[in-house]
């Protein structure tokens, strides 16, 4: 198993200062599978995700993707290793300094040196399969709904083809049925690509839909991990009180009682 | 001794800030002189910060060069020594008034701006998108920045120069009296190269410091909005108090000996 995972997290420990976010993180993403993490806000959902792109360096551990170990990677394996993922952001995180369509081929422009008129017709047909018409291309940014960056956010991120992707939180903030268009477009997307996808999230409905495997973290630690089909049986108490969403439970919830 | 304890929180907080910057620096640099470089973005950059300033540099020191020949020709009457007017602006302004007046009012246009953009490219994770897309964002975000500093602020000085001489010479010789002709003799007789490429340094070192200033205090910001708007403050005031400490540093490395 652990040979043939595309991304391998043991024992991974991370804090800021007192606080111990992460406390020994085991987490395997198989060749194309798609793993949700959920979990609670400030549970270190999005930490995790950073220690597996680099933008964080874990405390110990052990963090591998493709069998090369990140934590001592040289620039040049860990510029392999972003060169083959694409990462959509929470906020979308699209460059205001430049039009959709130069955000979208960016990757393509700036990582593999296309020429930009041939990146161009790619990004448009990226943004064609997220569902946006051309004429939107040479907008800028800012001037898009929610909905509509997020899904330039996802052409961005599958336009270099990428062998991994990760999704930072992909229905949060947008309304229930945008977030249904975008479930279906990762989903969509990350079959085409045959990509691995690891995707942190607190919507449910959300990891139903757009994962196979779910991995629940709480106070530092993957507390349960299994298929998505098994959720609703699994007897963990902890995870029967989030996918109900439960004041009432075993989860510590950090504010005063109500 | 609850005196003390406060006053060495705050220098050592200082030494830390001041290995940090010197860590930040020590980066650009390193990222300066290895491929790739993005000569589009120094362009555009050089545009950004060079080509939009000019009217900001041309006024301040436009209206210096004035009221220095003014207050200087006020003062030297009191000694019959008014024919150093001339001599005096163009000393004045080459060596002081036209990079440190430039240089703080680049430093408060261009400063704020790169802060407030970097800083907002950080708070909305368009830092960590552009490492996701295989890019390092010291080579492009702040190497093309620190590099159009460097470039412009030079030329920016030695344009603020000139008009500052000629508003010099425009009270010189329509307010006070003085022959246009002897004027620019006087101007040109006592002028030292020297002079001049002092203050280009000069120029050189506070457009470094400028850029430099305004992408560390932008690419650490944290906190939102807030956070922005601390790291541009942060940047105008701490790049004005080292281009007036670096001011005096070239000064005497050039004119003492």
């Amino acid at each position: 198993m652990s040979n043939t995972a595309k991304i391998s997290l043991r024992n991974v420990h991370k804090g800021f200062g007192p606080k111990k976010v992460l406390q020994g993180v085991d987490l395997d993403v198989a060749k194309g599978e798609s793993v949700a993490i959920i979990g609670g806000s400030g549970t270190g959902k999005s930490v995790t995700l950073k220690c597996v792109l680099g933008l964080l360096t874990p405390d110990q551990g052990s963090i591998k993707v493709d069998g090369v170990e990140m934590t001592t990677a040289s620039q040049a394996e860990r510029d392999a290793m972003l060169a083959k993922t694409g990462m959509l952001f929470q906020g979308a995180a699209l460059f205001d300094s430049l039009t959709v369509w130069e955000n979208v081929a960016f990757g393509l422009i700036e990582g593999q040196g296309m020429k930009p008129a041939k990146a161009r017709d790619l990004a448009i047909a990226r943004l064609e399969d997220v569902g946006l018409a051309a004429d939107i291309a040479k907008m800028s940014p800012a001037s898009l709904s929610g909905g509509m960056q997020k899904r330039v956010g996802l052409a961005r991120a599958i336009a270099t083809e990428p062998e991994i992707l990760f999704f930072d939180e992909p229905t949060t903030g947008i309304d229930p049925i945008m977030g249904d268009v975008i479930n279906d477009l990762i989903v969509k997307c990350t079959r085409e690509l045959g990509a691995s996808a690891m995707t942190i999230t607190h919507d449910m409905a959300s990891a139903r839909k757009i994962a196979d495997r779910v991995a629940m973290l709480y106070q530092g630690k993957i507390i349960w991990d299994g298929p998505v089909a098994d959720i609703d049986d699994a007897d963990n108490p902890y995870l029967q009180q989030f996918v109900a969403g439960d004041i009432e439970g075993p989860l510590e919830l950090d504010l005063k009682h109500l | 001794m609850p005196i003390f304890a406060p006053v060495g929180h705050m220098f050592l907080t200082f030494l830390a800030l001041v290995g940090r910057v010197t860590v930040f620096a020590g980066r650009t640099i390193g990222h300066m002189v290895t491929p790739p470089i993005y000569f589009r973005l120094i362009f555009k950059q050089m545009r950004e910060i060079g080509y939009f300033s000019l009217p900001v540099v041309a006024m301040t020191t436009l209206f210096a060069g004035m009221v220095l020949a003014l207050q200087s020709y006020s003062g030297f009457s009191r000694f019959s020594a008014e024919s150093a007017v001339a001599t005096v602006v163009v000393i004045s302004m080459t060596r002081e008034l036209g990079p440190v007046l430039a240089g703080l009012m680049v430093a408060g246009r261009v400063g704020a701006a790169i802060a407030a953009e970097i800083g907002t490219m950080r708070v909305t994770e368009q830092i960590d998108a552009l490492v996701t897309l295989s890019t390092n964002p010291f080579k492009y975000l702040v190497v093309p920045r620190v590099i159009a500093g460097l470039i412009t602020l030079p030329v920016l000085v030695l344009i603020g120069d000139i008009i500052g001489v000629m508003g010099g010479y425009l009270v010189g010789v329509n307010k006070l009296g003085f022959n246009d002709g002897s004027y620019i003799r006087n101007t040109f007789q006592y002028l030292e190269q020297l002079d001049v490429v002092s203050g280009l340094v000069k120029a050189a070192v506070f457009g470094f410091i400028i850029t430099l200033m305004g992408c560390y205090h932008g690419y650490h910001s944290r906190g939102g909005a807030q956070g922005v708007g601390q790291a541009t403050t942060n940047a105008v005031v701490s790049s004005s108090i080292l281009i007036l400490i670096s001011n005096y540093i070239v000064t005497e490395l050039f004119f003492t000996r």
